[in-house]
């Protein structure tokens, strides 16, 4: 059986985890999700939708609070009482906290940031990106059970309709893993994803022309719903703050979207987003460099395309 | 108060990282630098152990011998020591057999804290702290962007994707830093000509009581099985706009559900 | 117009001053050596001989008897060179204790060539003497200076990187030592929350070897009157190193082709090729910075340089693996400082313009003018001597002199002010000197400021390949590949006036091979965090200090 852990917040299941019940259900053997914490009872009736034949809950008061220890020892125990061979993770926070502290409870493998996984005669190997994404490396298990955390994202939550069998756990808690306490929790900050964590990216460069015109980076951003990045020459110029660069010297992103407008694309900015799901560019010479690394190139003036862009996506949206 | 430090030497050539196709593990023979996330751990526990008005920061690290030059930079920061674990029958460790290498020694030190950086640049190194609190049989918090010690027991602030937690947790306890919690110092001329005078000490997994079999590639579970290139992009297209080009956008997102 | 009219806003006075740091927190060490470059660890290395061999001078000298201070990431960083080595230097100063085999050589030069270009043809030419490399060996300097450091390191030196030295220490005529950098300033000179202030380093003697564009060499040489009878000038080198499917077997040296032999344009060089081993090879392109094309670009002239057929199949199949990029000081004997030491002070190498250009070479003599100041600052340390006494270094001129370092530039000191008349002119003359030794013409030629070449506009830059990313790259790519990755919010090292004649915003544009400076609307933009600290533009009417320690390439094979 695949044990794949799906997390949770405030009412709602999480899409990074989630979508990893699907790619479970490929690997050929049944799958079942695991739901701890407050209020998976209720939750209890979605994982089936996604693929899973079966649905483990627990509400245990030492799960009430999001910390990875006490869900460690939660599904230690499963693996040990059931014939759970492997068990999956979409990465998060917590998510790869407790895939880790249950690979040293478990002796096994646990292979990270990955972006596919398959059946390959009987076995399962893993596919991770390495080295700024330049490279691909296949990873696989050399015992049980075999424990694999996913790239955020990695998978859509696809629908393949279907009810599962729920059963409700009573784990035992080590002392040990029921000391840290939660004194306040997930406090919103944010005003928008940061880029690291963005899903899409609209980054502005010099091509923007002046520091106003990231207004028009901002309203698209806005309108998908995504992140506003910089690169290091508009950064330099005082055009944006130096937390949105994106490059070499700056942070290093891989959303499912990058749109870059205005951003020649020299080497040190294209390292720092070449794991990018799919890149469109937008600029007015036909000899950028970027025009070589991406999936849409745009030939124009971004003034122009840019706003009807975001009225386009606005209008989509809203249908 | 005793203070660990879990770092690690990583390959620090600028440009050419590479992995060798022979062993399809990361190419570590060139220059190697610690860890940039470590550094950051190290500045946090050297902030803490001045807070604390005394106590010893000590490294900890598994790697070759010659990591103890990377670990020097450590000691030139301000760490009072340093324990290298150097073994053959380490190489080529995976999460586990590294966690309970590295737990041995932590064991042995007995610290209050031990502090690991956010992440490994050679992204080998992530999540080893939630391991390694599981063979020390501790708390831990990860993440941490803020951090209170008091007497017996800390307070940090955890970031998450959903914003931020506030964990409390006794010590002895594991604590990894996030990359937004301080920027580390440089380390003083005095610093550097010290380093070479604390005490650096090497220890074989023998030492330990570690068994040879339950690390290294041996005692891995994990294996790495081949390299290949990234999936092609595909291929681009390009265009000019003619006045259409923001609704050509919009069907190439569409068309790849993006939209 | 010429460079020169556009002073840069610099003084040395800015950069000698008196210790500050209170007596306590001053780090006092027996003998600084600043730049652990060839020069630098080779001092390093004949000290820890001198030193083992006897205990009252390492009584003498203190807990920290060698410092060297080197400002990239570790020795090697912010090395470039060919190179074709001549082992003289490295076997004098080893004595047997360690044998060539032992270094990182590429083996032993095998064959030679040297062609004369045009843009589609090679035509191979006699090997002019001076250019003979039997028994020479090829190296990578950034590896071989890296052994040395290693080297430096067991002989008992104390080797501390990413420090700069950034002003020196003089207290009544003589120098004290050298004050260190600060690191954590912003953008502007403020300092940061991890601002560490830079050290007072005080020695007993202080030896500079700081390689070509020497910081504290030029603030030496100002403050104590040392300059030669003839300003310095200098090349521009511009490098790569290359994976190659077929190996090279031969050094290979071009002239003619891409640059242009008329009088007026002053484009003085060639290439190089030398192989690395089985697998690797490294082309280099060298230019005077004499020149006066505002359109001239040697990083943009080796690119062209590859699309020759000769050098096109010599890469056919390979990758570009590295990249450098530095100057070479080319006045030789007559730019010599008129004096090699000043109280307390010694010069060597690259710094104080040791390069035999005809030859290329100048590791030899960086090695063994090292070598040679190790000896001399021993000696004026023994009982009863001072070493700032007026005088007290002068056994370190007088061994120079009496050096083949000496011999040897001066049988050479006209050959490239000779070709300042043009490629064919200075042929005829340069082969004169060569069969006479020197003797021929008689007396010095004079060098000319690089700076005071006037400025032409020529429309060259419009045969520049377009980098296709292959075979031919772009500006930007290259310091990407030289492991640049300097923080983009440090304060600019770089003096230069910023509202200049759009010529010479091209000029620079052009010269830098980091792409630093950029011409734009009446004025320059500088991108300091690109710079790889060549030096060219403190030839041409600019001026390089040195940024924050650890700042600037990470070259490994260059």
């Amino acid at each position: 059986m695949i044990a794949v852990f799906v997390e949770h917040h405030e009412g709602q299941l999480q899409k990074g985890s989630l979508g990893v019940l699907p790619k479970a259900a490929t690997l050929g053997e049944e799958v079942a999700a695991v739901l701890l914490g407050p209020g998976t009872k209720e939750l209890a009736k979605e994982p089936g939708r996604f693929g899973a034949q079966k649905v483990f809950v627990a509400e245990a008061p030492e799960l009430e609070a999001p910390l990875p220890q006490p869900r460690v020892d939660a599904l230690a125990q499963l693996v040990g009482e059931r014939d759970v061979g492997t068990v999956l993770f979409g990465a998060s926070v917590l998510a790869s906290d407790v895939a880790a502290g249950l690979a040293a409870r478990l002796d096994a493998g646990l292979n990270w940031d990955l972006v596919e996984i398959e059946a390959v005669e009987g076995k399962l190997v893993g596919k991770r990106p390495a080295l700024e994404d330049s490279v691909f490396v296949d990873v696989g298990w050399t015992s049980e059970p075999r424990l694999a955390l996913f790239r955020p994202g990695a998978f859509d939550p696809l629908e393949t309709g279907g009810e599962a069998q729920v059963e409700e756990l009573t784990p035992s808690f080590e002392e040990f893993s029921t000391a840290a306490t939660m004194v306040e929790q997930a406090h919103e900050e944010s005003s928008g994803p940061s880029i690291e964590d963005a899903d899409v990216i609209v980054a502005g460069g010099r091509g923007l022309g002046g520091p106003e015109n990231f207004s028009l980076v901002e309203g698209l951003a806005k309108a998908l719903g995504g992140a506003v990045a910089a690169t290091r020459a508009v950064v330099d110029a005082g055009w944006y703050p130096y937390a949105t660069q994106v490059g070499q010297t700056g942070k290093t992103v891989a959303p499912k979207l990058y749109i870059a407008c205005g951003i020649s694309g020299a080497i040190q900015h294209k390292v720092g987003m070449q794991g990018s799901g799919t890149v469109v560019a937008i600029n007015k010479d036909p000899n950028a460099p970027i025009f070589e690394f991406c999936d849409l190139g745009v030939v124009g003036d971004l003034h122009e395309i840019v706003p009807k862009l975001t009225e386009l996506v606005q209008q989509r949206r809203a249908a | 108060m005793k203070i660990a430090v879990c770092v690690k030497e990583v390959p620090d050539a600028a440009v050419h990282k590479r992995i060798d196709p022979e062993t399809k593990r990361l190419d570590r023979s060139g220059e190697g630098a610690l860890n940039h996330f470590d550094t950051q751990a190290v500045e946090e526990a050297l902030r803490l152990k001045e807070s604390q008005g005394g106590g010893e920061v000590v490294l900890v690290s598994l790697g070759p011998a010659s990591a103890l030059d990377s670990l020097r930079k450590a000691l030139a920061m301000g760490a009072d020591r340093a324990v290298l674990v150097s073994d053959d029958a380490a190489a080529g460790s995976d999460l586990v057999a590294t966690s309970r290498a590295l737990g041995a020694a932590l064991q042995r030190e007995e610290a209050d804290i031990v502090f690991f950086g956010q992440q490994g640049s050679d992204s080998d190194g992530a999540v080893l702290w939630a391991a390694v609190a599981e063979r020390l049989r501790v708390p831990v918090i990860s993440q941490v962007a803020e951090l209170e010690v008091g007497e017996g027991k800390l307070k940090g602030k955890r970031q998450t994707e959903f914003g931020y937690d506030v964990i409390e947790a006794p010590l002895p306890a594991v604590v990894a830093v996030s990359d937004a919690i301080n920027e580390p110092r440089y380390p003083s001329l005095k610093g550097i000509m010290g380093a070479k005078k604390k005490s650096q000490e090497t220890v074989s997994l023998a030492d330990l009581g570690v068994d040879q079999g339950s690390v290294g590639e041996e005692g891995s579970r994990t294996t790495v099985l081949a390299l290949a290139d990234p999936p092609a992009r595909g291929d681009s297209q390009k265009i000019e706009d003619d006045g259409s080009a923001a609704e050509q956008i919009v069907e190439f997102l569409a068309g790849k559900k993006l939209l | 117009m010429k460079p020169a009219d556009y002073r840069p806003p610099f003084s040395a006075r800015e950069f000698v001053a008196e210790p500050t740091d209170p007596p306590d927190e001053r780090i006092e060490v027996g003998i600084l050596i600043v730049g652990a470059g060839p020069a630098g660890l080779a001092c390093a290395i004949r000290l820890g001989q001198l030193v083992q061999e006897s205990p009252q001078l390492a009584e003498r000298l203190g807990d920290v008897p060698v410092a060297v201070l080197e400002k990239g990431k570790q020795p090697g960083s912010h090395i470039v060179s060919g190179a074709v080595v001549n082992p003289r230097g490295l076997r004098r100063l080893f004595r047997g204790q360690k044998r060539i085999a032992e270094m990182p050589f590429y083996g032993e030069v095998e064959a030679e060539s040297v062609y004369f270009l045009r843009a589609k043809t090679a035509l191979r030419i006699p090997t002019p003497p001076t250019m003979k490399n039997h028994g020479n060996y090829v190296a990578s300097l950034s590896q071989l200076v890296r052994w040395l450091g290693e080297q430096a390191d067991e002989a008992g030196a104390t080797i501390l990187p990413e420090t700069s030295a950034e002003r020196l220490l003089v207290q009544d005529g003589r120098v004290l030592g050298v004050r260190t950098g600060d690191k954590g300033r912003g953008r502007n000179g403020q300092p940061l929350p991890n601002f560490e202030p830079g050290s007072d380093i005080l020695a007993r003697v202080t030896i500079l070897c700081e390689g070509t564009q020497g910081h504290l060499t030029g603030i030496a040489l100002d403050t104590f009157g040392l300059e030669g009878e003839s300003p310095q000038v200098w090349a521009l080198g511009v490098k790569e190193v290359w994976k190659v499917e077929r190996p090279l077997r031969r050094v290979v040296h071009t002239m003619g082709w891409p640059l242009r032999a008329g009088a007026k344009y002053r484009e003085f060089g060639g290439s190089f090729i030398y192989p690395m081993g089985q697998d690797m090879l490294t082309l280099g392109m060298v230019v005077g910075l004499d020149y006066r094309d505002a359109e001239l670009s040697v990083h943009d002239l080796l690119q062209e340089l590859k699309t020759n057929p000769l050098v096109r199949r010599m890469l056919e199949g390979g990758e570009r693996v590295g990249w450098g990029a530095k100057t070479i000081p080319e006045g030789g004997y007559v730019a010599l400082p008129r004096r090699l030491h000043a109280p307390g002070l010694l010069l060597c190498g690259d710094g104080a313009g040791m390069v035999n250009v005809p030859a290329l070479k100048g590791i030899h003599y960086a090695v063994e003018s090292g070598r040679l100041a190790a000896e001399a600052a021993v000696d004026a340390l023994r009982p009863g001597r001072t070493p700032w006494a007026p005088g007290a270094l002068g056994t370190y001129d007088e061994a120079v002199r009496k050096s083949f370092i000496w011999s040897d530039l001066k049988a050479v000191r006209n050959m490239r002010q000779a070709f300042g008349r043009g490629f064919y002119r200075g042929g005829m003359l340069a082969s004169a000197m060569t069969a006479s030794r020197g003797a021929f013409p008689p007396g010095n030629m004079r060098t000319e400021r690089d700076a005071e070449q006037p400025i032409l506009r020529t429309g060259r830059s419009k045969r520049y390949p377009r980098p296709d990313g292959k075979l031919t790259f772009d500006k930007l790519s290259s310091v990407y590949l030289s492991g640049n990755r300097t923080r983009d919010d440090a304060p600019n090292h770089l003096r230069v006036q910023t509202r200049v004649p759009e010529e010479l915003a091209a000029l620079w544009d052009r010269m830098c091979p980091a792409q630093v400076y950029e011409a734009s609307d009446g004025r320059v933009e500088v991108t300091p965090s690109n710079c790889v600290q060549c030096g060219a533009i403190t030839a041409k009417g600019g001026r390089l200090t040195p940024p924050e320690g650890g700042a600037g390439p990470e070259y490994t094979l260059t």
